[in-house]
C-alpha cells in the first residue's frame, strides 16, 4: 500500500456534513457521522463526476464502519451492530 | 438535499417478499441497457443519475423498469441518439400495433400519463 | 432455453416463447409500450442489434443463484479456496467460472460471532453475476429504508431470529463493490459433496437475510 494513502484501517473518520445537489453516493444517513475505517478498497473513478460523463483524477475508497447506536437515537440491538459503507475520500475526514 | 433514492433509514412498514417474475418487456429493458451500457454509449453512473432525477413524483410512482424505461428515454434523446418526436411517433404506432391485436389490457392502457 | 427463430420484430409474440402467457401479460403500462418502441428504434438505427438485446437476456436467465450456491460451498470444502475467496474475490470467482464485469466483488463471511446481511440503499447493487437478477423485495424501498436503521426486525421478518451475542454487521454497497455473504455451514454437513452441499445453500442466505439449514 502507498504511504501516500489518506487514511488507515484503525483511523476514526468523520463523514462529511453536507448536502449539495448533484449525483452523490454518500447516503444521508451516515452524513456527519463517525465511523472506523476497516479497509482500503483501492482508487476508483469518482461517481460525482462519473455520472456527468467527466472526468478527474480516482478517489480512495474506503470501508467505513459505523455502530448502529452511532447512527440512530433509539436503536435496538447489540451494542456491537453495525453498518459498513464502501465511501470515497473525498467525503471522509480524518478526526 | 434529500433525492429520492437516498431512503436509508426512513420510516417504512413491512417488507413484500413476494416472489414477482420478470415480465417480457421488463427483461428486455435489462437486456437493452446492458448492451448500451457494454457499449459505452450510457454508463451504470450516468443511468443512476437519469433515475434520480425523474423527479420524486415518478420515482415514487413508477416500478424499477418504469424508471429504468424512462431514463433510458429521457438519455436517447439528451445524447441525440433519437429525437422525442421519433420516440412520441412510435409509441403512438406499437400501441395501436397492440390494441389492432387485442394485447392492450383495457381501451385506456399504456395511454401517455 | 429454446431459440425461436421466427420474426424477431413483434417483441410481444417473442415474449410468450420464452415464458407462457401470464394474467399480467397484456399490455397495461405506457412504459411498457416506451421500452418496446425504444428497442425498435435503437435496432432499426443500429445503435444495437435484436441478437444483442436477446443474448443479454439469455445470458441473465441463465445466470442463477446457483452460481453462487457453487462458489460458497467450494468455500465451505476448500479452506484454500475459502481463504482466496476472502481476500480476492473477484480472482476466486473467476477461476470457478464467474467473473465479475465491471465492479469488484467482496465476499463476507457468518460465523458464531458476526451475522451480514448486504443492502443498496441508493439503488439495487447487487452480485449479478453470482445471483442473477435481485427479486423484487431487494429492490423495494422499504427493504432499502429499514434494513440500515432496524435489522434484526427485517431479518425477524424473513424468520430469521439472531440474539444479542451476534452482532449484526450490514453492508450497504453505494457504487463499485459488490457483496456476497458466505453463510454457515450447517453443523452436520460436513461429509457432503460440493453438489450436495450447493443444494442447500439459498440466494436469501448469500444476501444474508436467512440461514442454511439443514435436517438430515
Amino acid at each position: 500500500m502507498s504511504a501516500a494513502l489518506a487514511f488507515a484501517p484503525g483511523d476514526l473518520v468523520r463523514v462529511r456534513d453536507d448536502y449539495p445537489p448533484g449525483h452523490i453516493r454518500t447516503p444521508i444517513y451516515v452524513r456527519g457521522k463517525v465511523g472506523r475505517v476497516t479497509r482500503h478498497f483501492g482508487s476508483f473513478g469518482n461517481p460525482e463526476l462519473l455520472a456527468y460523463r467527466l472526468t478527474g483524477p480516482k478517489e480512495e475508497l474506503y470501508e467505513v464502519r459505523f455502530l448502529q447506536r452511532d447512527l440512530w437515537d433509539d436503536y435496538k440491538g447489540s451494542e456491537r451492530d453495525s453498518v459498513d459503507l464502501d465511501l470515497y475520500r473525498n467525503w471522509l475526514e480524518k478526526i | 438535499m434529500r433525492g429520492p433514492h437516498d431512503v436509508g433509514g426512513l420510516p417504512e412498514g413491512p417488507i413484500d417478499a413476494k416472489p414477482h417474475d420478470l415480465s417480457f418487456w421488463e427483461k428486455q429493458i435489462d437486456g437493452l441497457r446492458g448492451v448500451i451500457g457494454g457499449k459505452g454509449i450510457v454508463t451504470t453512473h450516468e443511468n443512476r443519475r437519469y433515475v434520480e432525477g425523474l423527479g420524486d413524483d415518478a420515482y415514487e410512482s413508477l416500478t424499477y423498469y418504469e424508471r429504468w424505461t424512462a431514463a433510458l428515454s429521457r438519455q436517447m434523446v439528451e445524447k441525440g441518439i433519437l429525437t422525442q418526436a421519433e420516440i412520441d411517433a412510435r409509441v403512438r404506432d406499437v400501441r395501436a400495433r397492440l390494441a389492432a391485436s387485442g394485447e392492450l389490457e383495457s381501451e385506456t392502457a399504456g395511454k401517455a400519463p | 432455453m429454446p431459440h425461436d427463430h421466427h420474426d424477431h420484430d413483434d417483441d410481444h409474440h417473442h415474449a410468450h416463447d420464452h415464458a407462457p402467457p401470464q394474467p399480467d401479460d397484456k399490455v397495461h403500462s405506457y412504459y411498457q409500450i416506451l421500452g418496446i418502441a425504444l428497442k425498435e428504434l435503437l435496432v432499426e438505427k443500429g445503435v444495437v442489434t435484436a441478437g444483442e438485446v436477446r443474448a443479454a437476456i439469455e445470458k441473465r436467465d441463465q445466470t442463477t443463484p446457483a452460481f453462487g450456491a457453487k462458489v460458497v460451498a467450494k468455500a465451505w470444502s476448500d479452506p484454500i479456496f475459502r481463504i482466496r475467496l476472502l481476500t480476492n474475490a473477484n480472482a476466486a470467482v473467476a477461476e470457478l467460472g464467474f467473473p465479475m464485469t465491471t465492479t469488484q466483488l467482496v465476499a463476507v463471511e457468518n460465523s458464531e460471532d458476526v451475522h451480514n446481511v448486504v443492502v443498496c440503499t441508493l439503488c439495487s447493487c447487487y452480485p449479478r453475476e453470482l445471483l442473477g437478477l435481485p427479486p423484487a423485495w431487494y429492490k423495494s424501498r422499504a427493504y432499502r429504508a429499514r434494513i440500515v436503521q432496524e435489522p434484526r426486525a427485517v431479518l425477524a421478518e424473513f424468520g430469521t431470529h439472531l440474539t444479542d451475542k451476534v452482532e449484526v454487521r450490514v453492508h450497504d454497497s453505494t457504487a463499485d463493490m459488490r457483496y456476497l455473504v458466505v453463510p454457515q455451514q450447517p453443523a452436520g454437513t460436513e461429509g457432503l459433496s460440493e453438489d450436495e452441499l450447493a443444494a442447500l445453500i439459498t440466494r436469501d442466505s448469500m444476501i444474508g437475510v436467512t440461514e442454511v439449514n439443514w435436517s438430515a
